[in-house]
Formats: structure tokens, sequence, C-alpha cells
């Protein structure tokens, strides 16, 4: 090595050896002469934040009363880091606030486990949010108890009894409307992840419903405070403040009082059926689910729309405890969590005549021919009676609609068949118009009403019976050797066994009999009752397929008018305006001198209807009564659904006159619009308006 | 008479030849090794204080950080074990391997593989959770491949002449291009020390080193007045110094580091029981700031602890840089020296409020793979330079 690299190396190991030399009086002055200074920034250095969490906005009916809105509550609420770090792991807190709160141990534990954590309570009894806040586990806890929680500290700790503003159900003239409200849940880790609204840990969404639709209005913005804190924690100054901003308002076509009637309407006829009080409902059909829906006929717009069996939306606030949840869900009670109204998928049994007449025009069928409503229509070698084995021989389509003879419009579909082609169609492929109809006016695709989790429901054409039957072929010929052995019902099981030996072998072609069953709404076709009403305000209309709409408009908490949703046509039947006056005189003719005139032959307000009673082996029939009224200048379509309630005027159709004398005022013989549940008897287009001092206040007429 | 070595070995255990007096194993650097391994294990408590409340309040593992920090522990002793036994001739055929392979990762880290962690884009994130960070092997590459173009000389000659020295620039270049691309400004000026140091070493006549050092000033100047940094970078940059530059980060950062080891005192508020610490105050905890653990938590006891094992590595290294043989041994150990001075001090300094912020590790304590592995592997090549002294 040359002296100048030895040199260097030496120069490079002073270098080396003194900044380390500096690095250490950098640090003596750091740590030992200025320490004291440093210990009490660190001191003064702590800050906490404290959320404000936003009042979530007001969910409004079209005349401004409060549907969903909040109110102040004292919720006692548990720090698991605290309780954790008692010796006993905070069992002895917990039981002593169990005794104290009046609830079960093993309940308030659950409650405290960690979501997806070893041993932890299923959701949404756990706690989905972060481990390090605190866990809200009582609500509308009497002032009595939150004392004796806040004045014993040594007692409870890590336990805070505080006010706090949660949703509530007003209930204004006993509405309930928990389907279409939805309600709140805390925010999932995912949903966490994924937003870039600035959502917090603690926050809850809207987890069903116009809750969940319309979360992003009625939100609002979280405040944060930043206090410092010192060493010990106590508070010696407020470092910043956000203040919240407070959710929209949304304002929906609701009308509450209506509502209350349909949802009244709706429970009492399922009711009556249960216990045997409607017609063929002799020793009580089963009536397990039904739903009621008025719309606006001219707009689509939703004034009232109902699911049977509901809940409280209130057991949602402040958390839900295992046994209520599972009453919601389980099979034993119905399924009240379910919705009926736009999530539920039936059979539309006769109200599917209406679809089933346009389609025998579109076909080449003469509306002004005569068709032979006999007792029984055969298929092949298949009987198919007509309802009840009634004959009314030679008869008009309207008048086929008015009586809803089965037996035509047996024919009228399996006629359209042959004419395709039967089961080898001809060269150019089948018309298939009856499918083709039924998908025209809307059916097997979502209305997108603007609800969460809609059913788009089921038409099965050719093409789908022949992809099916390739996807599932080998399922069908296993069953039809092996039959049904875990089907308790032997009728059914067999039933079924025949079914599978017929698939197994043929279950790709399209049978005769499918037709003429489609033909009448029966079969495999499905649709949700909100998919029927807005075809029958369609057909009341003049035509229009409106998106059901639930949201009217967003205010802002101080009544500027934020956004308004204006109807929107999804599209236009495919009736010339003759065949549309057709179908509507036939739909007035049902309640005149048809199957719906025992109701309304009478009625002061002229009403246009169909009724429906969908057989479904093994079940009670599906009740079904779609409406609209008036029937020279419609405003409102009702629609109502029992799902094995019985027939459709036995059942649905009683309740849908009660909600039509509600909506127009009818007493008796005559219709005083002044009566009505509507102001003035009518449809508000205006919005509420809020005054400076909060209060709202309905629409001007 | 003759015996082969074989035969006089192979009569005798393994633990016995490990033991005899010219073992490798004894010959080792053991006051180097022994004070690599104190900073390991006191980094190892630093990294698991560091990390364990935030873990416990994220509701993971506590022990997360610690048990990756012990793996790769093993992983870096096994690395500098590897180094150590190389064959001394070898490591001049495997500097264009790892040169080679350090730009290859370089230029992989700028394609799409390439992620952002804290801002620098230096990152490749492998599956299961590990991630390499090539420019970390890129100071390996620089030392050993420097090394090689500036002991190569022809004869009579005392000192590399201008073409060496331009080769041994270009060599270097390709590399810190790349880092600064990323772009590691920390990596960068430590990769400058390194090769300062080597061409001073190597005899470079003292006009081109103070050109280099006119060149590098004027540069830097240029880089502000035409823009090429932001704003916000000079700020940062400049931030230790003055706070206010940038309040809400590096400034908040610094203060926060500050508080931590001011309040640490003499003897510190005891492992595991820092206020700062736990209260997750200062950012980069376990990596770039973990001195400001030592600080609080073992005071200027602790804390000057590290600085004096540092200082010992230092010695030892420059030591061996003295004694080695050859001028390749020279520089190597040379190029370790400068890489370890300079980073420790930059490090420390940052924490301590005295140097610019830059995001780099210190060396043995801090968590991270690749700077252990490639710390672990200069002390391998610093351990093959001083063993080679005996053959």
């Amino acid at each position: 090595m040359s002296d100048r690299s030895r040199l260097r190396l030496l120069v490079l190991q002073v270098l080396a050896l003194s900044l380390m030399l500096t690095l250490f009086t950098r640090l003596f002055f750091l740590q030992v002469v200025n320490g004291d200074q440093y210990q009490k920034a660190a001191a003064n250095n702590r800050t906490r934040e404290v959320v404000t969490p936003a009042v979530r906005g007001l969910i409004l009916d079209s005349q401004g009363r409060v549907l969903a809105g909040n109110r102040t509550t004292i919720v006692v609420s548990v720090d698991r880091s605290v309780i954790k770090k008692q010796k006993d792991r905070g069992q002895g807190v917990i039981t002593r606030l169990a005794k104290t709160l009046n609830v079960k141990v093993t309940g308030l534990r659950g409650a405290l486990t960690l979501c997806g954590t070893k041993g932890a309570a299923k959701p949404p009894v756990c706690w989905n949010g972060s481990p390090y806040q605190p866990i809200p586990v009582a609500k509308d806890v009497s002032t009595d108890v939150a004392l004796s929680i806040m004045e014993r500290r040594e007692l409870f700790p890590g336990v805070t009894a505080e006010l706090s503003t949660i949703r509530n159900y007003p209930s204004v003239s006993g509405v309930n409307a928990a389907h279409v409200l939805g309600y709140l849940g805390p925010i999932t880790e995912k949903e966490l992840q994924a937003d870039t609204s600035g959502l917090l840990r603690t926050d809850l969404v809207g987890r069903a419903g116009l809750e969940d639709t319309y979360d992003s209005y009625l939100r609002g913005v979280p405040g944060f405070t930043t206090l410092a804190v010192d060493n010990s924690g106590s508070v010696t100054g407020t470092a910043s403040t956000t203040d919240s901003v407070p959710g929209d308002y949304l304002v929906t076509n609701i009308d509450a009082k209506v509502q209350a009637v349909a949802e009244k309407a709706l429970a009492t006829q399922i009711q009556a059926a249960r216990a045997g009080k409607t017609y063929k409902c002799g020793g009580g059909c089963r009536a397990d689910s039904g739903s009621v829906i008025v719309l606006n006929a001219r707009t689509g717009a939703v004034v009232a729309m109902a699911s049977y069996p509901t809940y409280d939306p209130s057991v949602w606030v402040g958390g839900i405890s295992q046994k209520q949840y599972s009453s919601l869900t389980s099979a034993k009670s119905n399924t009240p969590l379910l919705t009926r109204a736009w999530s539920g998928e039936y059979i539309p049994a006769s109200t599917f005549k209406v679809i089933s007449t346009s389609a025998a025009v579109r076909a080449g069928e003469n509306l002004n021919g005569l068709y032979d409503c006999s007792k029984q229509y055969k298929v092949g070698n298949l009987t198919k009676q007509n309802f009840e084995s009634e004959a009314f021989g030679p008869i008009s389509i309207e008048r086929a609609i008015e009586v809803s003879c089965n037996t035509v419009f047996y024919g009228l579909g399996y006629d359209a068949w042959v004419r395709d082609g039967g089961i080898t169609p001809k060269g150019g492929g089948a018309d298939e118009w009856f499918v083709r109809t039924a998908r025209d006016f809307g059916l097997g695709s979502l209305t997108n009403v603007d609800l969460p989790s809609e059913s788009a429901g089921r038409i099965v054409g050719r093409a789908d019976v022949l992809k099916r039957w390739k996807e599932n072929k080998g399922i069908y010929c296993k069953r039809a050797k092996n039959g049904y052995p875990e089907v308790r019902d032997r009728t059914r099981a067999k039933f079924l066994t025949e079914l599978a030996k017929e698939n197994c072998v043929d279950g790709g072609t399209y049978k005769g009999g499918y037709a003429a069953d489609f033909a009448i709404g029966q079969g495999e076709t499905a649709v949700t009752p909100l998919q029927m009403a807005t075809i029958y305000a369609a057909i009341a209309n003049g035509g229009t397929l409106w998106q059901p709409q639930v949201a009217k408009a967003v205010l802002s908490p101080t009544g500027k008018v934020l956004k308004t949703f204006q109807p929107k046509a999804q599209g236009k039947l495919p009736d010339s305006a003759a065949t549309l006056g057709y179908i509507q005189r036939a739909l007035r003719g049902v309640a005149t001198v048809g199957t719906g005139s025992n109701l309304f032959k009478d009625f002061p307000v002229a009403v246009s209807a169909k009724t429906g009673s969908g057989q479904v082996t093994g079940k009670d029939d599906t009740s079904w009564f779609d409406s609209y009224a008036p029937s020279n200048n419609p405003q409102y379509v009702v629609v109502m659904m029992v799902s094995q309630g019985g027939t459709g005027a036995g059942t649905s159709g009683p309740g849908v006159k009660k909600i039509y004398e509600a909506l127009f005022g009818v007493n008796g013989k005559t219709a005083n619009p002044a009566k009505s549940v509507l102001p003035g008897g009518r449809l508000p287009t205006g919005l509420p308006s809020i005054r400076s001092t909060g209060t709202i206040v309905g629409p001007s007429r | 008479m003759t015996y082969s070595s074989t035969d006089f070995y192979s009569r005798r255990g393994v633990v016995d030849r490990a033991l005899d007096r010219d073992s490798t194993l004894r010959r080792l650097d053991w006051v180097l090794m022994g004070s690599v391994l104190t900073l390991l294990f006191i980094g190892t408590l630093l990294v698991w204080s560091a990390t364990k409340q935030k873990q416990l309040d994220a509701g993971g593992d506590p022990q997360t950080y610690l048990k990756k920090h012990l793996i790769n522990i093993i992983i870096g002793l096994a690395l500098a074990a590897l180094t150590t036994l190389l064959d001394y001739r070898m490591l001049r055929a495997y500097a264009p391997l790892i040169y080679g392979a350090s730009v290859l990762g370089l230029l992989a880290v700028l394609s799409p593989l390439g992620s952002t962690i804290n801002g620098a884009h230096s990152w490749i994130v492998l599956p299961a959770g590990f991630s390499v960070q090539p420019s970390e092997f890129a100071k390996v590459a620089i030392v050993v491949g420097v090394s090689v173009l500036l002991s190569e000389r022809r004869d009579g000659e005392s000192a590399p002449i201008r073409s060496d020295l331009l080769l041994a620039l270009g060599f270097a270049a390709i590399p810190v291009v790349l880092i600064m691309l990323q772009p590691d400004l920390g990596t960068t000026m430590v990769i400058a020390f390194i090769i300062l140091g080597m061409l001073a070493v190597a005899g470079v006549e003292t006009k081109f080193i103070a050109a280099l050092l006119g060149i590098a000033a004027v540069g830097a100047v240029l880089a502000i007045k035409a823009g090429v940094l932001s704003t916000y970078q000079i700020n940062r940059f400049a931030a230790f110094a003055n706070p206010s530059l940038d309040p809400r980060g590096v400034g908040y950062n610094t203060g926060q580091a500050r508080i931590a080891i001011g309040q640490g005192s003499w003897f510190g508020q005891g492992l595991f029981r820092g206020t700062q610490t736990n209260g997750r105050f200062v950012p980069e905890q376990q990596t770039d700031f973990v001195f400001t653990v030592a600080g609080e938590e073992l005071g200027l006891v602790g804390a000057g602890v590290i600085i004096i094992l540092i200082g010992i590595i230092l010695w030892r290294t420059i030591r061996i840089a003295r004694r080695a043989e050859d001028l390749y041994g020279v520089l190597v150990a040379t190029g370790i020296a400068c890489w370890f001075t300079f980073q420790a001090f930059e490090n420390i300094g940052m924490t301590l409020g005295i140097t610019p912020v830059t995001g780099l590790p210190l060396p043995f304590v801090s968590y991270g793979g690749s700077s252990m592995f490639a710390n672990m592997m200069a002390i391998g090549l610093l351990q093959n330079v001083h063993l080679k002294r005996y053959v």
C-alpha cells in the first residue's frame, strides 16, 4: 500500500471516529443537558381524537311525515381494551353489568366478541368494529341504571353510559315499512378498505332498503375534535375542531297513511285466510307470506309497498341480539327479513292472461273471434281442467279474461306452439310470441326499483329448456333411477321421480304442455309482485313501463332541494292502441261482470282488475289481485299477492278494496275526495319544505 | 516426510478442528464479530419493542416482527458465513456476477414489478409477505466491483490513472442512476461516499478528488436551481434544521423523534415502556427511526452503547483495511468502512436532528431483510479479507 493510501486510510479512521463522537455528544446534550425540556414536551404531546358522529338524514314520506328519524338515548358501551386488562380479563365487570342491565351474561359476552376471532358469536351479534372502539351493548337505558354505572366507576371500569343519537321509527299512522326503509349495520372490514369517502370503523352504513340505496345522501360527514391530553389523560385543551355535517333528507313517494292502510289490509287478509274465513280457505289456508303495492299509475312512483310478515325495524338499532336475528331469518316465522314485494318470486297465474292476450294477437289470433271455453283441454295425453271445471262454451277472449277461462288460454298458447312447429320448430326457428311478449312486458328482468336485492323472476323459453337440460341431464337421469328418498311426502316424491324420468329422456324439448301452462301463468314462470304492478301500471297508462321509484327528492337539512328523481320510462308495451284498449275493456269487465264483480260491481269508483289463483303442487294457491283505478283515468295501481293464500278474489281482493276505499274516500256507495287519506284526494306534486326552525311542512296544494 | 493437509485433518473431529489454533473459526476477527452480534441482539429487542404495541393495536400477533427479524438474522448469519468461506481469489471472479444481478434487480424495480413503499419506488414485493430492496445489494456490488477496477494496476503505476478512474466512475454510474430514478436520495449519498472513499484510498490524485467534489457541489446547486427537485423535496431535505419547512411531515416526525430520545435521560424509561414509542408518535420506528426506541427506552447508556459498538466495528473494519495484503482487500474493507460510517452517521444523525431525513436503516439494528442481508454479506467480506492475511 502506498503512503498516500495509508495516510488517507488514517484520515478516514479519524473521520469515522469523530463522526461517532459527534453523535454521542449530540445524544448527551439531548438526553441529559436538555432532557427536562423534552420530558415536558412528551407529557404535553398526547392528543386524543374524539369523533362526533354526523346526525343521519331523515327519511320522509311525500307529505313530509318522518318515516325514519333520530332520537337521543342513553347507550351503554364497553371498552374491551380496558376490561381485558382486568385481572379476571373482565369477567367480573361483564357479570356485574349484565345484572345491572338485566340481560343474560352469555348474550353480553357474545356482543363483546370480535367477529371472525376464535369463539366469537355469529354476526351480527359479534362486534365488527375496531377492538379499540367502545362497543355499544345496551340502548334506552334508564337514567337510574346509567347513574348507577357512572357513579360506581370502580365497579365498572371501561363501561360508559352516554347520550347518543340513534335511528328511530316514529310509526306515524301506525306505518311500519320496515322492508322499504331498511336498516343500518356496522361497516365491514372489506367495505372500510374499499371506501374512499372517509368512512370510519365505527360507522353504521345502510344494509337494506332505502338506508342502503341512499346511504351516501343520508350519512353526512362526522366531525372531529382533537383534544390535547396530558400524561395522566386529563384534557388540557382543544387542539382543533371540525364540525360534523348532518346528512341530507330523503323525500320518498311513499304516503305513510296509504302505506299503513295497505299494511293493515294485507295483514288482515292473511289472518283471515289462515283462520279459514276467505273463499276456498275452508280449513284455513297456510298464507305464509304476502305483499301489497300501490303505484302511481302515471309515473311508477311507489306510494305504498309492504311485505308480510314484517318486523319492527328498531330491533336493528343499537345492535341486534342473536335471538332477534334468528327470529327474523327462521323459516318457522316465515323469514320476516325477506322482502316479498321485490325479492320474492311467485307464479303469476291468471294475472298473466293480459300478457297472453297481447301475445295471442301478435301470434295472429283474431280479437273478434270466439274460442271454446270447455271443461277441460287435452294436450297430448294430458288433460288440463278448467278452474273448478266450469264450462262457458264458445266465448270471446274478453269474456275469457273476465271469467278467467283457462281452457281458452291453454288453446291460445298451444296453438301458437303448434304454429311454431311444435317439438321441432320449422326452418326459421320458433317465433315464441308468448315468451317474447312476456319479456317485452318486463318479466325476467329487473324493474330497476331503487332498492337493493331485487329479483328478476324467470321466463323460460325453448332455448332455456334446452340449455338447462344439457347442464343437468346427468342429475335427472340419476334421480329417475334412484328417486327422491329424502322427500318425506310420498306423493311429492313420486311426482318428482316421474318428472325426473321424463326429464332424463326428453327434458330438452319444449313441449306443448309447457306452452299451454305458460299461457295461463303457470309452469315455471316466476314474477315479483312489483313486476306485475309495473305491468298493470303500463296497461293503465297507455303502454309505458315505468321504473318503480321510491325516492322523490333529496333535501338539505335546511330545506334546499338538492336532487329530484324524475320518473324514468323503461320501455313500451308491444301492443297497438286497439289491443291495449281491448285489454283495458276486459279488465274493467272483470270488475263488473267477471271474477272481481262481487267486490267491485257496485263500487263508486270504476276499478279494472284481474284475479289470479296460482297452483303450486303440494301448496295452497297463490292469491293475486292486480288492479288499477279509476278505469277511465287511471291514477293508482294496487296489487296484492298472498302466497298460499287461496283465490285471488277471495283473499287478496277484499284487501285491495280496502285500499281503494282509503284512496278515494269511499263510504258505502259514495266516494268523497275530502275523506281520502290523501290530502285533497290526490298524490302531491310538490315537495315538503323545511322551515328555518326545522319544522317540516307538507307540500302546498 | 510430507503430509498433505487432508491426511493431517482427517484423523481429528470437527469440534477439535474448529477449535484448533489455526482454524478459520478462531482466526476470525472476534472483536468485529462480537460487536456485530451484540448490535444484532440489541436491535432485536428494539424492533420487538417498536412493533409490539402497534401489532396489538391492530389486533395482530405482537411477535410478528420479532419472528421475521430473527429469521432475517439467521439468513444474514448464513450469508455472512458463506461470504467468509469463499475463496479469496474467487471474490474478484464473482464481482461481475454480483454487479450484473444488482443492476437487473434495480431495473426490475423500475419496471412494473416494482412497488412504492413510503414514497420510495425501491421495492419488489414477493409472495407471502416478503419484499426485496435491490438498492441494498447494489452497495455490495459497487464495493466489490469498484475494488476490482481500481486494484488492477499496470506495471509501474502507483496510483490509478485517469482511465481507471473514469472506468470506475462509469461502472458505478449505472446503479447510481437507477437508484436516483427511484428516487432514493439516501442510498445515492451512501454510494457516493463509498466511491469517494475508495478513490481516495486507492491513491487517486488529490486534484481529481477535489474536481469530483466540485462537480457534485455544482450539480446539486444546478439541480435545485433548475427545479429538478421540487420545493417539497428540498424542504423535506432541509426540514431537519428548520422543522417549519415541513411542519406536518418531516418536521413533525423529527420533532417527535427528538422528544422520544430527549425524554430517555440517562437510563431510559425501560424496554417496552416508552410512551412515545407505544403511543405511535414516531413513524417507521422499527426501520429508519429504530434509534429513537433505544434513546427513549434505554437512555444515554443504551443508545451510547450502540454508537460505541458501531465505532468499534468501524475501527476493526479500517484495521482490516490497513492490514490487508493486497490493494483489492484494502479497497473492499475501505468501501465497507465508508458505507457503515456514512449510513450510521446519517441514520442516527437524522433521529438526533443533525442530518436530513432520508430513508436509510441503521446497520445491524433496523428491521428489514434486504439491508440485514447486505450488511451481513459485508461482514463476511471483511472476515474473508481478514482471514486471507494468514494464508
